[in-house]
């Protein structure tokens, strides 16, 4: 039997600067250990949802509960240990080596006081070899190109062994290996127990690799389910506005657009 | 540029700066115009009372100012430029450092010179300015982030400055403009024990606290949602830090006079040969600031019968080192 490790319930949320709402009584539910990826259109309010679970967007209507618990009942590095973000970009000001940066992920497992110690640096090392960037370790983080730096922000997050990680489009920057690589690191976390949850504009991607769909289409409307069910081309084409056809070939989903 | 030293290596260079910091410190202690212009004999402190006096009296307090001046400067410019993710902040262009003079002009005329109250008006209006560059800061709709904190620093600066003028104007000639005037060229030779003992808590509690605090600016230099996801508050961390880089700058300038260039130019060194994480970077970088005041104070000392103002000497020769390092393209800053 599965357990949820996150639920939102009934949450409605609207930009008070534009006064546009963006999510309309929303539930869902990610069950532990499970892959969910959200698919929509641009601007539907995908990153929204995840700033939302993660807490860095406050509601005023509905609840997130994670475990079992309202999220705000968690102390700040509480919800570090729990909850880990891969933006989709991220502006790097200053010079850092990779494994410098790297290990900022270890911040909620240290005190105000402290700096990262011997077990920390293995931990970031570790975190590095799995993105494949181990042996640039020492390199600068301003000499990255954008694909080989969405690498270092997944590495900083696995650094922070989240129970839950949100990823923002992690895949928007890559080639097709690094594409491949990802896709292994988040089933492979997957077996560690680990829940994921990403968005994404690829529903290819999303039937590799997930178990749960989560469709947000205009006029507030969200289907979740399995991905056979969901990643129909009724529903594709309803959300995209556009038609939309899908073939199997080899057990694997195709998408075909017109 | 990839910095060329490894942890290890960081570390050493790290002693090695300490080291340099207690040699400069004592010969610069040796070093003036008596007997002769130039080193004094050691051996003098016990044969001739008045070198003893100079020393220990006037050299002593002086140069150890000068040595918390530096620490100070070079430290809390190193907070702002991470906290405002911005390698081309210091205090002194967010409305601090005028901010600080306003302050000490302001209290000099209506207040009464005592020392404490200079002190206090001083921090709070430093405080004040750098929360109005903040708030400007964030109400401007263009332009990215470094260049809307760089104006609204320069507009309330310039409110202050105006402030300043007009206090001059008004101010006694015989005994207060020159107080005033001190105030805006910098120097630290009125500077005695009683004004050393003045600002040692202040400064010493506010750096330990960023001291042992330093690789949390690490985390607040990247965005707040990031900062946030990593367990984080990023705004009660940011107000610990700025807090204290603020009343301690404040303090020091309340003494020294506004001294500028030092925590702009002093932590872009530290970075370039220690990188950016604050771990080694924020004591590279007081070190570094310590020495450079100390240097600089010497020769405003000694190299003329009448004294260079400070806040002149670490001017020119900061600038000169940033169009260096700009030069060499040390100096990256993107948005």
């Amino acid at each position: 039997m599965s357990t949820i490790l996150t639920r939102l319930d009934n949450i409605s949320f609207t930009y008070s600067s534009e006064n546009k709402e963006v999510l309309n009584s929303l539930s869902l539910e990610l069950e532990k250990g499970g892959i969910s990826t959200i698919l929509g259109p641009n601007g539907i309010g995908k990153t929204t949802l995840l700033y939302i679970i993660l807490g860095w967007i406050k509601i005023r209507k509905g609840a997130v509960l994670h475990k079992e618990r309202n999220m705000e009942d968690f102390s700040r590095k509480e919800m570090g240990r729990l909850i880990g973000l891969v933006p989709q970009y991220e502006h790097i000001s200053f010079e850092y080596s990779l494994l410098e940066y790297v290990l900022l992920g270890r911040a909620p497992h240290l005190n105000s006081l402290q700096s990262p110690g011997d077990n920390d640096f293995r931990i970031a090392l570790e975190a590095l070899n799995k993105v494949g960037l181990a042996e640039y370790s020492d390199k600068s983080i301003l000499h990255l190109s954008g694909g080989e730096k969405q690498l270092v922000l997944l590495a900083r997050s696995l650094a922070q062994e989240p129970e839950l990680l949100l990823l923002d489009e992690p895949m928007s920057n890559l080639d097709l290996a690094n594409k491949i690589r990802i896709i292994t690191i988040l089933k492979s976390l997957k077996k560690e127990g680990v829940t994921i949850l990403l968005t994404s504009h690829e529903p290819e991607v999303a039937a590799s690799l997930s178990d749960s769909v989560i469709l947000m289409g205009s006029d507030f409307s969200i289907q979740q389910g399995h991905v056979d069910e969901i990643l129909t081309k009724e529903n594709l084409s309803r959300i995209y506005n556009i038609p939309i056809d899908i073939k199997e070939i080899d057990g694997r989903k195709i998408i075909l657009w017109h | 540029m990839v910095s060329a030293f490894k942890p290890l290596n960081k570390r050493v260079l790290l002693t090695l700066l300490f080291s340099s910091l207690i040699l400069i410190f004592l010969f610069a202690l040796f070093l003036g115009r008596y007997p002769a212009t130039g080193f004094m004999n050691p051996g003098l402190l016990w044969t001739d009372p008045l070198a003893r006096k100079l020393v220990l009296n006037l050299r002593l307090p002086r140069l150890l100012t000068s040595l918390l001046l530096g620490i100070t400067l070079a430290g809390s410019g190193m907070v702002f430029q991470m906290i405002f993710s911005n390698p081309l902040v210091e205090p002194g262009f967010l409305g601090v450092s005028q901010g600080a003079a306003f302050g000490a002009a302001f209290a000099i005329i209506f207040l009464g010179s005592s020392i404490w109250v200079i002190q206090g008006s001083a921090a709070f209006f430093a405080v004040a300015g750098l929360g109005l560059s903040y708030l400007i800061a964030r109400r401007v709709h263009f332009g990215g982030w470094i260049l809307r904190l760089i104006l609204s620093g320069i507009a309330v600066s310039a409110v202050y400055s105006a402030g300043i003028g007009i206090m001059k104007y008004t101010a006694d000639p015989l005994s207060q403009l020159p107080e005033i005037t001190f105030w805006m060229l910098g120097g630290l030779w009125s500077v005695t024990w009683r004004e050393f003992f003045i600002v040692l808590p202040v400064s010493v509690v506010a750096m330990t606290i960023i001291l042992l605090m330093r690789w949390k600016l690490n985390i607040l230099s990247l965005e707040d949602e990031t900062a946030f996801s990593l367990g984080i508050s990023p705004g009660r961390y940011r107000l610990i830090f700025l807090i204290s880089a603020t009343v301690a700058t404040a303090a020091l300038i309340s003494v020294s006079g506004i001294i500028n260039w030092v925590g702009l130019i002093i932590p872009h060194i530290s970075r370039g040969l220690f990188r950016s994480d604050t771990g080694m970077s924020l004591p590279a970088a007081m070190l570094l600031g310590g020495i450079f005041t100390m240097v600089c104070d010497t020769i405003a000392r000694i190299s003329f019968a009448g004294e260079i103002p400070l806040g002149i000497i670490t001017s020119l020769v900061g600038a000169v080192l940033f169009i260096i390092l700009l030069l060499k393209k040390n100096i990256k800053v993107q948005k």
